[in-house]
């Protein structure tokens, strides 16, 4: 984009220069803030894989295990509240969004650098409370369902105010970068020169802020029903526990697309600069986020179909959630086709957003034999719903996730990670993944509900084949866990723009000095301006 | 025999439909698989970065409003008509035949209890007739359950304080699993039951076999409470309303609320007059009806609501 501006060299160690805990506890620095988020977010996709691999290594025998079925029941909760909770829905906003938000608006900062510091620390805080709810482990799953989770033993208020405070810093987090997206971008960055990637935590932005709300009342709901014995979800005195599911998947499914809508803002900025390709569809990838995020607040009812909800409600809600389907489709459609005449290089990052497209056009495939009545009433509770929202989720998320840290590693650290060793985790990751989780569709198909510690022996093959398939799958991980660390020390130095990209975050030194740009850019294109105009257009 | 739900074809006519939308998704999936992943991997090979023409410059392609037309249009065709077939037969898997022979399922953590109409109950284990409807109506005494027959590919959540049902008509005798899909803690996994399909001479056999004389039917004991209670000072079983409407053939029958809205009675809503009279008023009638909420069990209740079916 703007000549003039073109990347420095890295050789200073810019932000990263002040050293010693306070630096970091106390700076308000964005960059800073973003990085403490992605080693907390980090820790906690580490720790939940743990539990994963433990649940995993459980399932491989029918019967009763080396662990209980209450301690699996236990482990099955950990691994997905930590990983929903504490991974997944802050990992790329809060920490790459933190990071790179005002870098690629071409800013100093974001708009409320203390309100900013504030919600790294509530969502510390919160961390605290969950932690502390271990005295009394959660056994309820993170759905937190009634009656169980009005009844149980655990420590299930003290487990809900702790992510309470988590969904604080969220939405303190969205409304800081929704005020930044709007005031603080560089003159000439119209709205429609704005990097994909700002789109969708723009839309992002928006959901955190409207959902998360509902679920800090339901939380709230349910700690007075613990707490004082207002029924609000008890049949005994009442209530309905139907009415605690409406409320969690009101915020939880617009929640889903604050996992994924960030992932493919990645995706969008990686496959244009890796194909010397303008992104193909701005316009319609842009406006599919907004698109996605607003008719994502209208499809809860399909995560009920057999709830004993009424028919006419499980109509309704079927038809608005196809609905979804089509935009998400158009994404991947304009992905594919900017590779089209390009040149393609295969460097990590474009490894992995390939990676990304290819495991999350499973995972979409899959959504309509869920999405359809029909067939929802087989595959509801199986492994095959394991199996789908494992594909979206971690062949999508969080490979756009690790898409985006191959890819703004030299940004944020000055040095280059290992091609080799990224490789290698690479094929690990891809073929543990699939192992693993494809198997569970068939699982799922042939009648194993999820949830379940104990199961009937007829299942028992396919566990062992997913089990083995993620110890292939953390092999992968921990080779890349190894390569962060050691090119962190070792990588050699990264220049300012290694990958030859457009977006204002590589038009500055690597690591970025501490106000980001010493000149504010004057931006006068859109950054996906690759290739020669008129150049044999088709 | 615990036979996988794909092992079972020919189980019922449902399962039968099910697995068409089942199919026609898989056909429509994997044209699209194919389509997609393959152009992908070509175009990643086709366009890759070689040696020596690094430096080519690419076409500046930054859309196509027919393709993009088209690929909007299509995706929605089909998604639409993925939602209308399923559609179609969810509404055969929600609808039992006229007949349907009820059997009441009592979940707690962690079993089932079948309650048959003529007084017999089981924990764990059900025997049903081969080629005849059978409802299950649902409830659970503490937290949420479900009700998985994978074989059958049908399932339902047992919600406490309210009915729901599933219905299945057999076609093929043997033991089918039946599953709690609904996590309900520790025993959640173990909380398994059988659903054992004989055919009509067996199950004949074996109900004559299982009687015992002294074991009085569910709606014998409701009517019972319903004279100890004083239901029938207000409700009629002649056909004649009086200061509350009359039983008589209200089970299964249409009927219109004070508020304009209308639905069929069934157990839900008699457990809802019951228990919360007041919420739904009958057309014409004055909520008079005192509630009977913490007075009758839960047992009672279905029994009571097992009475109302036979006033026909
Ligand atoms: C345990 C005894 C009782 C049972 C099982 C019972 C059951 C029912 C049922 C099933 C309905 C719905 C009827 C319909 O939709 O046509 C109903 C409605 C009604 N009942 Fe009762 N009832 C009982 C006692 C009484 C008593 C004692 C009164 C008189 C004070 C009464 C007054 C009414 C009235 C006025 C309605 C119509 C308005 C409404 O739907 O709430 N019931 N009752
Ligand atoms: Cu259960």
């Amino acid at each position: 984009m703007a000549d003039g501006i073109s990347g420095a060299s890295g050789t200073g160690r810019g932000y990263l220069a002040e050293t010693g805990l306070r630096s970091w506890a106390f700076s308000l620095d964005h960059k800073r803030i973003g990085v403490m988020y992605l080693y907390t977010t980090m820790f906690f996709f580490l720790v939940g894989g743990l539990f994963a691999e433990l649940l995993r290594l459980k399932l491989m025998t029918p019967g009763p295990g080396f662990v209980s079925d209450k301690t699996y029941n236990v482990f099955f909760t950990l691994h997905g509240a930590l990983m929903i909770f504490l991974f997944i829905i802050p990992a790329i906003p809060s920490a790459l969004g933190n990071f790179f938000i005002p870098m690629m608006v071409g800013a100093h900062d974001v708009a409320f650098p203390r309100l900013n510091l504030a919600g790294y620390w509530i969502f510390l805080a919160g961390i605290v409370v969950v932690i502390a709810s271990l005295v009394r482990p959660m056994d309820t799953g993170w759905t937190f369902y009634t009656p169980y989770s009005a009844k149980s033993g655990a420590a299930v208020t003290l487990l809900s105010f702790g992510l309470f405070l988590v969904g604080m810093s969220s939405i303190l987090t969205g409304l800081n970068f929704i005020i930044t997206i709007h005031t603080q971008r560089a003159p000439g960055m119209t709205w429609s020169r704005m990097p994909l990637f700002i789109w969708g935590m723009y839309a992002t932005s928006v959901i955190q802020v409207l959902a998360t709300p509902v679920i800090g009342m339901t939380f709230i709901l349910l700690a007075a029903e613990r707490l004082f014995g207002v029924g609000f979800f008890d049949p005994a005195k009442g209530g309905d526990p139907l009415l605690f599911q409406h409320f969690f998947w009101f915020y939880s499914h617009p929640v889903v697309y604050v996992m994924i809508l960030p992932a493919m803002g990645i995706i969008s900025e990686i496959i244009p600069v890796f194909s010397r390709k303008p992104i193909f569809g701005y316009k319609a990838i842009a406006y599919s986020s907004m698109a996605i995020a607003l008719a994502g607040f209208l499809v809860w009812g399909h995560h009920m179909f057999v709830s004993g909800m009424s028919s006419v409600a499980a109509v309704i809600f079927s038809l608005l959630t196809f609905s979804v389907a089509v935009p998400t489709g158009v994404k991947v459609f304009n992905w594919i086709a900017t590779l089209y005449r390009g040149s393609i290089s295969f460097e990590s990052p474009m490894l992995y957003a390939l990676m990304f497209i290819f495991l999350f056009i499973i995972g979409g495939l899959t959504g309509p034999f869920l999405g359809s009545l029909g067939t929802n009433v087989q595959l509801h509770d199986t492994y095959f719903v394991v199996a789908h929202f494992h594909y979206t989720m971690m062949g999508g998320t969080v490979m756009g996730w690790l898409a985006g840290l191959h890819y703004w590693f030299p940004k944020m650290t000055g040095r280059m990670l290992s091609e080799k060793l990224a490789r290698r985790a690479a094929v690990l990751i891809l073929i543990g993944f699939n192992v693993t989780f494809f198997t569970m569709f068939i699982l799922g198909y042939k009648g194993m509900p999820r949830r379940w510690a104990e199961y009937p022996v007829q299942y028992q093959t396919m566990h062992i084949i997913a089990t083995v398939g993620s110890w292939v799958l953390a092999a992968g991980i921990i080779v890349m866990v190894w390569n962060f660390t050691r090119s962190l020390y070792r990588g050699e130095a990264a220049p300012g723009n290694p990958w030859g990209a457009l977006t204002l975050e590589w038009q500055t030194a690597s690591p970025p000095p501490v106000e980001n740009f010493e000149v504010i850019p004057t931006v006068t294109e859109w950054p996906y301006s690759f290739g020669r105009k008129g150049a044999g257009d088709a | 025999m615990t036979p996988y739900p794909s092992d079972a074809v020919g189980v019922s006519r449902v399962a039968g439909r099910i697995d068409s939308v089942f199919l026609f998704i898989v056909v429509i999936a994997l044209i699209f698989f194919f389509l997609t992943q393959g152009t992908l991997i070509w175009f990643a090979w086709r366009y890759r970065r070689r040696k020596g023409n690094e430096g080519e410059s690419t076409p500046y392609i930054t859309g196509n409003r027919l393709l993009e037309t088209l690929w909007v249009v299509i995706p929605s065709a089909l998604v639409l008509a993925i939602f209308a077939y399923g559609w179609i037969v969810f509404r055969d898997i929600r609808t039992a035949p006229a007949g349907a022979a009820d059997i009441n399922v009592v979940a707690r953590q962690w079993l089932y209890e079948f309650r048959y109409s003529d007084g017999r109950s089981s924990i764990n284990e059900v025997r049903v007739p081969l080629g005849k409807p059978v409802r299950f109506v649902l409830t659970s005494s503490d937290v949420l359950h479900g009700f998985y027959l994978p074989a059958f590919r049908i399932k339902q959540d047992i919600v406490p304080g309210r009915y729901t049902d599933l219905w299945v008509q057999p076609e093929k005798a043997g033991s089918f699993d039946i599953y709690c899909t609904q996590y309900c803690g520790t025993g959640h996994s173990t909380m398994r039951a059988k659903m054992i399909v004989m055919d009509a001479a067996d199950y004949r056999r074996w109900v004559a076999g299982e009687r015992k004389p002294d074991l009085a039917p569910p709606w014998m004991k409701g009517k019972g409470l319903v004279e100890r209670y004083g239901c029938l000072g207000c409700h009629g079983v002649d056909g004649v309303d009086r200061i509350g409407p009359t039983f008589k053939g209200l089970y299964g029958r249409k009927v219109e609320m004070s508020d304009g809205s209308a639905l069929i009675a069934d157990e839900s809503y008699f457990r809802e007059s019951i228990l919360d009279p007041t919420a739904k008023v009958v057309k014409g009638f004055d909520p008079v009806m005192p509630t009977y909420k913490g007075t009758l069990k839960e047992d009672e209740i279905a029994e009571i609501i097992a009475w109302l079916k036979t006033v026909k």
